[in-house]
């Protein structure tokens, strides 16, 4: 007998079960690369071919000449942070309101807030396109009531946009915002009450920093989906209203410019990645400073 | 920090149901000034919701409270003006300890430079001196529990309140603890309402215990009283083990299995209805094994060993009775002792002397 028993035995049995895990998430793997790794790779070496498919910068050097690139990338980080701003605003109290009902009530509330993602957001865009058109339901009852007299521009510009942006990204912000809400512990308010602070105050010094990174973690997804909106601006945006994703589409729709639209789509994703980047980071400086993190 | 002022509490009619349930079944408390009482039961009896109600946490559906000569029970928690030790600490994760402690003070409009002095002080008070830039998730368990305390007294509130606060520390750590909070009681002064289920804890560290069952106060008096002389059969069973024999009441004179019980002055409670079946209460640790017939008067138990449990400081001699009913007897494990008990299916002989021969009313089963 050696003095090792059993040792070969017992190394085949861990692997055995490594391989048998790897095994379960192989199918997806396998669907990631064809579907998403391989394209984007196709992209990324078509932006660098020159229309005589030689390789060059021509696509790129396009994009920092052309004035109206900039101007494109520009309005779609506004109209993101617009559209982000406009959720925190609406989501986070409403994320307060259900993190205070008890836990039934709130699951169904849930429902409600997630009720959006059960249909196309095409059916939705075209929905408020209906709604808020000059002569549509929120004109008529509008003016009807006496709140306006003229029908309002709701929709064929940055208005409209922004509606049908907010109401597809909410739910983004109020599930995180809610989770971590819902994971403060409601002692840390009993103890700062018995300690001397009024409700309000509990709540600037105790419950908002601890939901700071819940609505973080929400404003980020938002925002950086919001980057890449397309169908919104385009059914809304009545024409007005040029995102990146939707400049990408006209590159190849009109001019069938598959290079300039890969240059596009890679600073896109090159642009995406230094925001995920900055924020990972300043989330680890918070954690320095006393945040949540664990 | 010096010994404050410190206030008296007054509970009347507090009570509080939950459906039909009642969490708190007209409460009637007085709480000396300066007194460190223990709310002590089972789990549900209702101990943490009369400490909710002190703290404010809790709503009761009618009752009075009052602190010194103010009536508070419609008083918003922050209004209250106590010191309170949450069972989980409850430090805000997002401060460091300074900032934890600094909390009460910031909220009173203290300046800066008197809060940072009272908090190092605070801070000192519970041996935590220097430990101010520290994270909170960088303590261990004991510091955390001394900075929750830290945080409740440096506003020197005249009243604190203590959720079995020591319920999530080992034992040795729990012990060197209830030392400490006694000597920072003393020190302080404050009039302290302590919550717990652990009748060792309460009993060491308490001027006064109240045993709570089922929303009602079952005994309040001090350790040594609440153990010695429990007013009823759920206070003996709660606090110590004990077994209770069935007494016979006969002719002006109680007796178990024949024989007259030697009694001492308080040996039946008051309130006990001398012709009603009583219990004698045994705590294993009164009983003595004896050699022959006593000539003075103590009480004799005839038996039979059944058991004998080593139990490193002490061991315990299970015994049957003649009417099949088994006693404890617990004693000291020296080597004499030990070599002195009979082996398993002999005969034994124990005592109980007057003083120890507690009689209670048998309220049939538990309580």
């Amino acid at each position: 007998m050696s003095d090792r028993p059993n040792a070969a035995g017992l190394r085949r049995d861990a692997l055995r079960e490594r391989l048998g895990l790897f095994g379960l998430g192989l199918p997806a793997l396998v669907l990631v690369l064809v579907t998403m790794i391989l394209p984007v790779g196709w992209l990324f070496w078509l932006s660098f071919l020159a229309d005589d498919g030689s390789l060059s910068l021509v696509h790129y050097q396009r994009l920092v000449e052309q004035p109206s690139y900039g101007r494109i990338f520009r309005a779609t980080f506004e109209i993101s942070a617009i559209a982000t701003a406009i959720c925190v605003v609406l989501g986070y109290p409403l994320a307060y309101v259900l993190a205070q009902l008890p836990l039934r009530a709130a699951n169904l509330c849930m429902i409600g807030v997630l009720m959006p993602f059960w249909t196309s957001i095409l059916v939705r865009t075209y929905a408020w396109l209906v709604l808020l058109q000059r002569q549509g339901l929120v004109n008529t009852w509008g003016i009807k009531l006496g709140l306006w007299e003229q029908p309002l521009a709701l929709v064929h510009n940055l208005n409209g946009t922004l509606i049908g942006m907010v109401h597809i990204m909410l739910p983004f912000l109020i599930l995180p915002v809610y989770g971590s809400m819902r994971a403060i512990d409601r002692d840390y308010l009993k103890a700062a009450a018995n300690l001397g602070a009024s409700p309000t105050r509990a709540f600037w010094l105790v419950f908002l920093p601890l939901s700071l990174p819940g609505l973080f973690a929400g404003a980020l997804i938002v925002f950086i989906l919001c980057l890449g909106f397309y169908v919104t601006p385009a059914v809304l945006g009545g024409g007005k209203v040029i995102m990146v994703a939707n400049r990408i589409a006209n590159d190849i729709e009109i001019f069938f410019n598959w290079g300039a639209a890969s240059a596009l789509g890679v600073v896109l994703l090159v642009l995406t990645m230094i925001v995920l980047y900055v924020a990972s980071r300043l989330t680890q400086l918070g954690r320095v400073f006393g945040g949540h993190g664990t | 920090m010096v010994r404050g002022a410190s206030l008296p509490i007054v509970v009347r009619q507090v009570t509080k149901t939950y459906g039909t349930v009642h969490a708190l079944d007209h409460v009637d408390l007085d709480i000396h000034s300066g007194e460190f009482l223990t709310l002590l039961g089972p789990s549900g009896s209702g101990k943490t919701t009369l400490l909710m109600v002190l703290a404010g946490f809790t709503r009761p559906d009618h009752g009075s409270l009052k602190f010194g000569d103010t009536e508070v029970i419609r008083l918003a928690p922050h209004k209250r003006d106590v010191g309170m030790v949450f069972q989980n600490y409850a430090l805000f994760p997002h401060m460091d300890v300074a900032a934890n402690v600094a909390f009460p003070l910031r909220l009173r409009g203290v300046p800066k430079a008197e809060a940072a002095r009272r908090v190092e002080q605070a801070l000192e008070m519970v041996q935590l001196a220097g430990y101010g830039g520290r994270r909170v998730d960088q303590l261990s368990g004991g510091q955390r529990q001394r900075v929750a305390l830290a945080r409740a007294i440096v506003f020197e509130p005249r009243i604190l309140l203590m959720d079995e606060p020591l319920s999530a520390l080992d034992k040795q750590l729990r012990e060197h603890m209830q030392i400490e909070l006694r000597r920072l009681h003393e020190k302080l002064g404050m009039t302290t309402v302590y919550v717990t289920h652990d009748q060792r804890e309460a009993l060491t560290m308490s001027d006064r215990v109240a045993v709570i069952n089922r929303g009602r106060i079952m005994q309040l008096d001090a350790p040594r009283r609440l153990y010695e002389r429990p007013a009823n059969r759920f206070v003996a069973e709660f606090i110590g083990e004990s077994t209770f024999l069935p007494v016979e009441y006969r002719d002006g004179a109680y007796a178990y299995a024949g024989r007259r019980l030697n009694l001492a002055s308080g040996s039946v409670p008051d309130g006990t209805p001398p012709s009603g079946r009583c219990l004698l209460m045994l705590r294993p640790e009164r009983l003595r094994i004896l050699d022959r017939e006593p000539t003075d008067p103590m009480n004799v138990l005839r038996g039979v060993v059944r058991h004998v449990v080593y139990q490193g400081d002490s061991f315990l001699l299970q015994v049957e009775l003649g009417d099949a009913s088994m006693v404890g007897l617990r004693g000291v494990s020296t080597s004499d002792a030990m070599a002195g008990i009979p082996a398993p299916g002999g005969a034994v002989l124990l005592g109980l002397s007057p003083q120890d021969t507690i009689l209670l009313a048998d309220e049939g089963g538990r309580a």
